[in-house]
């Protein structure tokens, strides 16, 4: 008889910090310690604290279990398993407090990084096993497919998601009952229909997709046949993208789980409703992720896009009425239907029912994945879930939506954050993607490293796109080296306006975004680059100098020994009270790499 | 998957295996197994209590744990119930067979069997 679970996350975050190599440890040490017909292990999705991985959770108590190593496991096998004793030293404490955790208080649910979310997209991910079909049914898994087959019209779960106020997750945020609707209705007689899902989350920085697909697999596939019965499609599609191995994998077994189970195939539910899907997988080019150019890409041509209208919900893959939503999007379809449009519409704006998943990176405590109601302030998300700053530093901005949106500066932290509040401040919500950064990060270097990812990602098919962002990034490389005029802000600024009216597709026209928002707020740093030749967070190296302060150096001679360039010397020069020569720093050889700062343990090196 | 009940069978059937993680379960059973509880005899105690509750369908609402040693060595396997808003009831010198016998007297009836408490 299984009396506790012990659920080992198997996100691509902590795959990668070694839980794979900690499973293997559990099973060994259950069996060494006769506790395997007791204890059951579970692979489960992303439990969102990235930061801390390997997560373990132990259950019935719900103790949560950070940075676990494999010489760990013995000690919670022995120690918490068999004997009942809480390892406290490893137990995640936010409070500050390492000395003692009162183990009721151990559980995940009463950390700050917790405490204020609300998980509905996510709410198997972490709690489920993935690969198991039975836990995401017992979890009221397919529920929701079964009450739109047996229960309601098609236009009744459009009605339903109409009401409920879902908007697109992907970040344009078009109201998703809307997108439905048009599919079912604009072309009376297509002889095929399809449902897409967007799977391709490019932005950097961004897994929220990843992470329910990795997680809570079957909430997709649910999803997806609810809406191909609501706009009558009987195929789908999931376009994921291949750097996604485990996900891929996760998709692939769930697939094969539920046509096994009779939930993807002929006569779901006994109906004569008939659905099945099947994946594609991107190449990688972020403009697949842009919906007209995805569909050409499963089509298997060369992802472009092309203009619209024609849109999707008329002419989409292969020129039949096609709905493609987000992952995130599907995720919370099928709550919707089992709780309601009302209790959708309980959590969130007005505007911007539900809740929204970020993926939280940057200058950070707590990076990881968390779901908040839509109008969570900023503030909230940073200080109280994020943990806050590292390193006693100051907030300075954040940036949302990725290369197509923009920065938000710390005057606007307590924005409820929805999709208006984000427009109207000049960024967008994209996808979900949020960048934190402290003090110390250049805004004209953030821009600039957004453009250089649009100029790389450019498909090249459009000239606003292709020759407008490749000179828009010489303008910001020209300003981060001093060289440019204040009249070069202008056009630059001009530019930017010109590539948003004039680009193709919504890659084009949202590239100029990271320049438009940081010109916004932070226009003087802009200025001090082009005017004062400085960069004030001391991050473009052009701009910068390492010099020695003779006076404070004790001539040790470290910073020489770690130069790579050997651009220190010793000089002549004896600083009054100390004994041996200082050193001197040749700009012309110096290559700013910053090795020396750290070395000098007088505080003689000067950055500026 | 041919009907509604078809899949209602599977849930029900998998629901008792996960609810275990939910974690918002009202009544807390509480098996002290420390070496001198382990010593004494939990190992069983803890077993019938796992497998009683699941039988008697309590899954939902009772969750059986374990701690350490509470300290009072001599009166083990000692065996805690917390029900939210009552008293903390302590079972001493439990036995597999106290145990079915707790669940349905006070896990199911709510009345506590004096006779097994500490005195």
């Amino acid at each position: 008889m299984i009396r506790a679970h012990v659920l080992i996350c198997g996100g691509t975050g902590c795959t990668s910090s070694g839980s794979k190599t900690i499973q293997k440890s559990f099973e060994d040490a259950l069996v060494a310690n006769g506790l395997s017909e007791e204890v059951k292990i579970v692979q489960t999705g992303c439990f969102g604290l990235c930061a801390l991985g390997p997560v373990v959770i132990v259950h019935p108590d719900g103790t949560f279990y950070s940075r676990v190593t494999a010489e760990d496991v013995e000690e919670i096998v022995k120690e918490h398993l068999l004997k009942g004793r809480v390892v406290e030293r490893l137990v995640y404490n936010d409070t500050g407090d390492a000395a003692h955790v009162e183990p009721e208080h151990a559980s995940l649910n009463d950390t700050a990084f917790y405490r204020s979310q609300k998980r509905v997209a996510l709410r198997n991910c972490g709690v489920i096993n993935p690969e198991n079909i039975e836990e995401y049914i017992a979890m009221d898994g397919y529920a929701a497919l079964g009450k739109v087959l047996t229960e309601m019209t098609p236009d009744q779960v459009i009605e339903t998601i109409l009401a409920s106020g879902l908007r697109g997750r992907g970040g344009a945020g078009f109201p998703t009952g809307k997108k439905w609707e048009l599919a079912r209705n604009l072309v009376k007689d297509a002889d095929q229909k399809y449902v897409a899902c967007n799977a391709d989350e490019g932005d950097p920085g961004a897994f929220m997709d990843r992470s329910v697909l990795e997680g809570d697999p079957h909430a997709l596939i649910e999803a997806m046949a609810i809406a191909a019965y609501a706009i009558g499609a009987n195929r789908g599609f999931v376009y994921v993208r291949a750097e996604y191995p485990i996900a891929v994998a996760r998709l692939e077994i769930a697939i094969n789980q539920a046509r096994e189970y009779g939930l993807l195939g002929k006569n779901i539910f006994g109906t004569d409703f008939d659905f099945d899907m099947e994946l594609r997988l991107g190449a990688g080019a972020f403009v697949c992720g842009e919906e007209t150019a995805l569909m050409t890409s499963i089509e298997g041509r060369r992802g472009e896009p092309r203009p619209r209208p024609p849109f999707p919900a008329v002419k989409g893959l292969f020129g039949k009425p096609t709905v493609l939503n987000n992952v995130e999007t599907y995720a919370n379809i099928p709550q919707i239907i089992l709780k309601g449009a009302d209790w959708f519409r309980s959590m969130g704006t007005e505007k911007s029912a539900g809740t929204k998943v970020f993926a939280l990176g940057g200058n950070i405590k707590n990076t990881g994945l968390v779901e908040v109601p839509m109008g969570t302030t900023l503030r909230q998300i940073v200080e109280e879930i994020g943990g806050g700053i590292p390193g006693g530093k100051k907030f300075k901005a954040a940036q949302t939506g990725g290369p197509s949106g923009g920065c938000i500066p710390a005057e606007h932290l307590d924005i409820p954050i929805d999709y208006d509040n984000l427009l109207a401040i000049g960024s967008m919500m994209g996808s979900g993607g949020l960048i934190v950064m402290d003090e110390d990060s250049c805004m004209v270097d953030i821009a600039k490293f957004f453009l250089e990812f649009t100029v790389d990602e450019s498909c090249g098919k459009c000239t606003p796109c292709r020759v407008g962002t490749q000179r828009l990034l010489e303008m910001l490389t020209k300003i981060t080296e001093g060289k440019a005029t204040l009249e070069d802000l202008d056009k630059m600024e001009e530019l930017c306006h010109y590539i948003k009216r004039n680009a193709l597709c919504g890659l084009g026209q949202t590239a100029p975004n990271p320049v438009l928002s940081t010109l916004r707020f932070f226009r003087d740093e802009y200025v001090a680059h082009i005017v004062d030749k400085k960069c004030p967070a001391g991050v473009c190296k052009s701009l910068l100098t390492y010099s020695i302060e003779k006076d404070k150096c004790f001539g040790c001679g470290m910073c020489a020994k770690q130069c790579p360039a050997d651009a220190i010397t010793k000089t002549d020069y004896v600083a009054p009270g100390k004994k041996l020569p200082a050193y001197e720093i040749d700009p012309n050889k110096c290559v700013k790499c910053g090795a020396c700062v750290g070395t000098c343990k007088f505080k003689a090196i000067i950055k500026g | 998957m041919k009907s509604l009940a078809e899949l209602a069978a599977i849930r029900d059937k998998m629901k008792n295996k996960v609810v275990i993680r939910e974690g918002s379960n009202e009544t807390r059973v509480v098996v002290g197994m420390a070496t001198c509880g382990i010593a004494a005899g939990a190992r069983p105690v803890l077993s019938a209590f796992v497998e009683g509750v699941n039988e008697a369908g309590l899954a939902g609402s009772v969750t059986v744990t374990q701690t350490g040693c509470i300290g009072i060595c001599q009166y083990e396997p000692v065996v805690e119930i917390y029900e939210s808003g009552k008293e903390k009831v302590t079972y001493v010198k439990m036995t597999p067979e106290k145990a079915a016998e707790v669940i349905e007297k006070h896990l199911k009836g709510g009345k506590v069997i004096e006779e097994y408490t500490i005195k």
